[in-house]
């Protein structure tokens, strides 16, 4: 119902209350508007009173416990407003709504106030308790144990990683090898000099501890039929004394790549590729010529050295360049050993020494490190 | 292989160039260059005096003041203590400010009161020996002299005047280029590097002095080991010191000159790369010579005063009676060259390359010149290498070279035919160079042509195949001129399911504490001992390795257990307060001897400190099992395991097979281990788990009805395990039983002795209906009953 402005005593006085006792108003005669005004008067002052003194009573408050009491005081069975709400059963008719409206008004005028107090409450109880909560945040965390890595993993997964990523598959292979898998397949036969760099663990005379990760290209290649994709990460072991940059067991990552129209550049595209993406996009590598029996052309890559560009410095002993790893074009000799027609495949081969990436990565001066497993070592990484 | 640059220049001039420039550009075409010196550069401001006068020091009885002349006619005054002098000697004289070898420096000073400005110097003092100088003294001031090739122009800085400014470079040689073991194969590589012509010179001996035909029956017998067999007389020799040129030249190339004679067979060996051997011909008895396998228990003494026996796969030089030379590798005692040697024989020889490296390593005497044979050496070179030791003769003045070469010989000198095959070698490397262009480049390394077939040298045993000749183009167009190019054709690379298996174990070890460590696989056999295994264990039986470095890494672990054991105790004794380590490591388990060992991957946890127990361990491998999706494992109590605590060590098994132990390590073996801590430790076969994970995993539907749950107290015997009383609940409530969960054991006041108080919470759920009492209170009467059955009753 909308509520027209009339102007005038009673418009300004009983428009607080709403419009329906406005228009009630109107509705009533003179007489009657007097005797009822005088009601309404009496019965508004009251309840203004109550307001008054429940709103004021509200406000000192202190606590939900005095709010409830309050709450029945005023609004419960027995409460002030209840009994003015009670009253009416003494009014006429035409008196009732517009009491019953005035009670009901003030009555969820104190609500409102026992809500908002409430809320006004609580907030001040949140806000001491979170004054009260506030910790020391520098005072140590509260951890569950966690174990670490050997920095040897860390590097490579990381490399194995870098040629998933670039088509490779992942295959394992013996550690105790024949002979013939890692010597005689490779083009090394019995009495080969390349044997004497390369000094061996025998158990017997046909069977040794693997001195590279070679032989897993035989193995590979025996089985599987071209296109070959693959690197072999493992142990491998030559009698070499313990010394800081010596260790008689080691790890090399063989690589080996067969197909049709491999070439000699397509070994570099794929090396460098590779060391970019391990050592880092700005990374300068060169190839250098080099001789390894199971491949030709061979070569070692160098990477230019991260310290001094190339200058030489003491990290690269002087050179520039430090060596990373040797590869080269799988050796005819060797695809024919193992089944396949060097004259339709061809392909290439990688090997690199994982220690000395990881000593460089980590800066680790000692290679001994590796296998002493130390803990105060161990939980930097 | 260290080269005089000096002696380079006299076969090919590469050009006014740094070194640098040099040692990169011989590294890139495949001659890698590992560092270079130039002699003298430790030498600063010492120059040649004379000595004008001498006088005794006033104040002491062995000094001398001297006046020296270096020069400029302005005397100067120095003090010397050596006693070998008189006015007229030229000598060394380190000037005020000088520097010597070392970094030892030189100023004036006062000596005993008179003042000195500077030192007269010894050969020791230059970094020289009487080698280098033979008419000089050890123990006095190095007079120069005319004789031993000195310049003894006053003032000459002294490294110029003694010709100790050669600079050396030293090169690594890969096992492929016997030919590059030379100054000859170098500057060949040189040469072709930077496009220079290489001028060799052929020797020519005069000879003259009567024939030596017929004064020696030379014969090779091992005509399989030997290929040639090539000797020349020298008669009435003259032993003395070699001139300083060549003296000069071996000592750049690190060989300590000893008199002519021998001087002369090191000169050829390193200009030629070809050994040689001189025989004082007295002691070549019968008149003949042999090349032969030694027989059977054969003795010869050998150069270095060792008697050596032979063996019937080792070959010799004899004569008539006994084996004067282990051929290729060393001369006997009385084949060198004394001081009343009159007559020698040159032997230029060429003996296969595998006999002699394995003779060399059976005798374990490695020599300059078996190590050059090892590698294979190019029979055609014995003869030019021979008459160049007899030229040498000549110049020297050494001796008197006989007519006449007497020789055996079964080779053919024909050159290997390799057809070049000019387009494959482009597509092989990527590439496109001219058929010229490639014959360019091996024309350069002494190749010929016969149509397009290639002729290789035969000083290049190592070209046999395309790929080869690929390798030679490759190496002087520029490895870093080809462009490099993406293998075509995409592959995706991949884990394998195994793989996968074996990194989630990494990475769950990790998670629940353990730090990875790696360890040896090879171990010291006494640590089956300090793992107290049963000296009649199976696993005593281990790869043995026959030529280990020492017993600690003598064979190859059978068990995991005595690696992650020693890593516990050295962190133990570095003070480490606690360790919580794991390795995924393998075992080698012998097979029979001819076949390789099963290599079983195996993880190992161990611990000590931190408050860890057995339930620590045993939570590891409960939660690890979960992860890996093994089900339906069994644990249960074992009192055999002899590294194990026999009242704290479990067996862990699926389906009665063993996936594992795990448990706390044996007192007596933490003691052999120095661990005063208790020390836990797991196992598990991981290709067994591997092979019984079932990681495939089906969604069950949440509960749609409320659980019961139900506390149960009982009472049993200490004996009875809890997982004997959990096993009868699950027995007795069957598919109601959704979970058990232990709250208490108790043993003590109130209990019986021998008897123990058992609390569990029994969590019951059915997937058809909220559970009755009726079911419930039916349920767990079974569970009773069965629990009854394991002589447990309800505590009262």
């Amino acid at each position: 119902m909308t509520c027209v402005n009339q102007g005038g005593t009673a418009e300004k006085y009983l428009r607080p209350f709403g419009a329906e006792i406005f228009l009630f108003w109107r509705a009533c005669s003179l007489a009657d508007r007097r005797r009822n005004l005088e009601r309404i008067d009496s019965m508004k002052q009251e309840l203004e009173a109550i307001r008054q003194r429940a709103i004021s009573e509200l406000e000192a408050a202190k606590g939900q416990q005095e709010l409830e009491t309050l709450r029945v005081k005023y609004l419960g069975k027995k409460g002030e407003v209840t009994a003015i709400l009670k009253k009416m059963g003494s009014l006429s008719a035409e008196e009732r709504p517009v009491i019953g409206q005035l009670a009901n008004e003030v009555r969820t005028m104190i609500e409102d106030e026992i809500t908002k107090r409430a809320a006004e409450l609580k907030e001040a109880i949140l806000q001491e308790r979170l004054k009260n909560e506030a910790l020391d945040v520098t005072l140590p965390g509260r951890q569950r144990p966690l174990g670490a890595s050997h920095p040897l993993s860390i590097v490579l997964d990381e490399i194995k990683e870098i040629f998933v990523g670039m088509g490779f598959d992942i295959v394992d292979g013996p550690e105790v090898e024949t002979d013939y898998y890692n010597f005689e397949a490779l083009n090394i036969p019995k009495n080969h000099p390349a044997r004497d760099t390369q000094d061996t663990f025998y158990i017997n005379e046909n069977i040794l501890l693997r001195t590279q990760t070679s032989p897993v290209q035989v193995r590979v290649m025996e089985k599987q039929k071209p296109p070959i994709r693959i690197i072999s990460p493992g142990r491998v072991y030559r009698s070499d004394a313990v010394d800081a940059t010596h260790s008689p067991l080691f790890h090399q990552i063989e690589g080996l790549v067969v197909a049709e129209g491999i070439t000699f550049a397509d070994l570099k595209g794929t090396l460098e590729t590779f060391v970019k993406r391990l050592y880092g996009e700005d990374s300068v590598v060169r190839f250098r010529p080099h001789h390894f029996p199971f491949t030709e052309p061979s070569a070692e890559v160098d990477v230019q050295c991260f310290n001094c560009h190339g200058e030489g410095c003491r990290l690269c002993k002087g050179e520039g360049w430090i060596e990373i790893l040797g590869c080269g074009m799988v050796h005819p000799k060797v695809l024919q050993n193992c089944g396949i027609d060097p004259e339709k495949y061809s392909g290439f081969a990688l090997g690199m020494g994982l220690e000395r990436v990881v000593m460089r990565r980590y800066n680790i001066d000692d290679l001994r490190l590796f296998y002493e497993n130390d803990v105060r070592f161990l939980k930097q990484f | 292989m260290n080269l005089s640059m000096r002696w380079l220049n006299e076969f090919t001039q590469p050009g006014e160039m740094p070194m640098r420039t040099f040692t990169e550009a011989m590294t890139m075409s495949g001659s890698k260059v590992e560092g270079w010196e130039t002699e003298g550069t430790e030498i600063e401001n010492v120059v040649v005096a004379k000595v004008v006068s001498m006088e005794h020091h006033p104040d002491s009885d062995h000094l001398w003041i001297c006046q020296v002349d270096t020069g400029d006619g302005q005397p100067i005054q120095i003090v010397t203590g050596a006693q070998n002098l008189k006015p007229g000697d030229v000598v060394p004289a380190a000037l005020h400010n000088s520097l010597l070898p070392g970094g030892k420096k030189i100023k004036k000073g006062k000596l005993r009161g008179v003042e000195s400005n500077g030192m007269l110097c010894s050969l020791g003092e230059l970094g020289l020996t009487t080698h280098d100088f033979p008419s000089a003294v050890e123990d006095g001031i190095f007079v120069l002299t005319e004789e031993d090739g000195c310049d003894l122009t006053l003032g000459k800085p002294i490294c110029e005047a003694i010709g100790l400014n050669d600079t050396v470079v030293e090169f690594e040689i890969t096992s492929n280029r016997p030919d590059c073991f030379s100054v000859i194969g170098l500057a060949r590589e040189a040469a072709a590097t930077f496009d220079k012509p290489l001028s060799l010179h052929t020797p020519t001996v005069k000879a003259g002095h009567g024939s030596s035909d017929g004064m020696l029956d030379v014969k090779i017998e091992a005509t399989d080991l030997c290929s040639v067999y090539s000797a020349r007389v020298v008669k009435n020799v003259r032993v003395k010191p070699s001139p300083r040129w060549l003296r000069e030249r071996l000592r750049a190339m690190g060989v300590r000159p000893i008199n002519n004679i021998v001087d002369i067979t090191n000169y050829v060996m390193l200009e030629y790369g070809q050994p040689m051997h001189a025989f004082d011909l007295r002691f070549v008895e019968g008149g003949q010579i042999r090349v032969r396998r030694a027989k059977a228990g054969e003795t010869i003494t050998t150069l270095d005063g060792v008697e050596r026996t032979l063996t019937e796969k080792q070959m010799v030089i004899a004569d008539a009676k006994k084996p004067i030379a282990i051929a290729g590798v060393m001369g006997g005692e009385f084949s060198g060259i004394m001081d009343d040697t009159n007559t020698i024989l040159f032997e230029s020889a060429c003996f296969d390359g595998a006999s002699v490296r394995t003779t060399a390593r059976d005798q374990g005497m490695r020599t300059e010149a078996s190590s050059r044979y090892e590698k294979g050496l190019d029979p055609n070179s014995c003869l030019p290498a021979l008459d160049r030791a007899c030229e040498l003769v000549e110049l020297l003045d050494a001796g008197d070279v006989l007519d006449g070469v007497l020789m055996d010989s079964h080779f053919s000198s024909d050159r290997r035919r390799i057809p070049l095959e000019h387009d494959w070698i482009n597509r092989f490397l990527g590439i496109s160079l001219s058929e010229e262009e490639m014959k360019a480049i091996l024309a350069k390394l002494d190749c010929t042509f016969d149509g397009s077939d290639v002729l290789v040298p035969t000083f290049r045993p190592d070209l046999e195949h395309k790929a080869d000749i690929a390798e030679e183009i490759a190496r002087f167009y520029g490895y870093n001129k080809i462009q490099s190019t993406s293998i075509r054709g995409s592959a995706q690379g991949k884990y394998t399911a195994r793989q996968k298996f074996d990194r989630t174990i990494m990475q769950t070890m990790r998670a629940l504490g353990a730090s990875e460590i790696m360890t040896y696989s090879f171990i010291s056999p006494k640590y089956y001992d300090k793992i107290l295994m049963p000296m009649d264990s199976p696993l005593r039986k281990s790869i043995v390795i026959s030529n280990p470095l020492g017993e600690d890494t003598s064979i190859m672990r059978t068990t995991i257990l005595p690696s992650m054991l020693e890593v516990l105790a050295r962190n133990y004794n570095n003070r480490n307060a606690e360790a919580c380590l794991f390795e995924l490591g393998r075992e080698y388990i012998p097979t029979t001897e001819n076949e390789l060992p099963i290599e079983k991957n195996t993880l190992i946890v161990g611990m000590y400190g931190g408050g860890c127990d057995f339930f620590t361990v045993k939570g590891m491998a409960e939660q690890l099992l979960e992860i890996l999706c093994v089900k339906n494992w069994d644990i249960a109590a074992s009192s055999e395991e002899s590294s194990y605590h026999p009242g704290r060590c479990a067996i862990l098994s699926v389906d009665g097979s063993r996936i594992g132990v795990l448990g706390e390590l044996h007192p007596k073996a933490a003691e052999n281990y120095g661990i005063n801590e208790r020390v836990f430790c797991l196992t598990l076969d991981v290709d067994l788990l591997f092979s019984l994970a079932e990681p495939e995993k089906t969604y069950t539907s949440l509960p749609k009805f409320p659980a019961v749950t139900r506390d149960l107290a009982l009472i049993c015997d200490d004996a009875i395990s809890v997982g004997t009383l959990e096993k009868a609940i699950v027995t007795g409530g069957g598919a109601l039983v959704e979970s058990i969960k232990l709250f208490d054991v108790y043993k003590g006041e109130q209990i019986e002795k021998g008897k123990k108080s058992v609390a569990f919470n029994i969590v019951l759920r059915s997937r058809e209906n909220t559970l009755t009492d009726e079911q419930t209170n039916a349920a767990m009467k079974k569970i009773m009953k069965e629990l009854e059955k394991t002589g447990a009753a309800l505590r009262s």
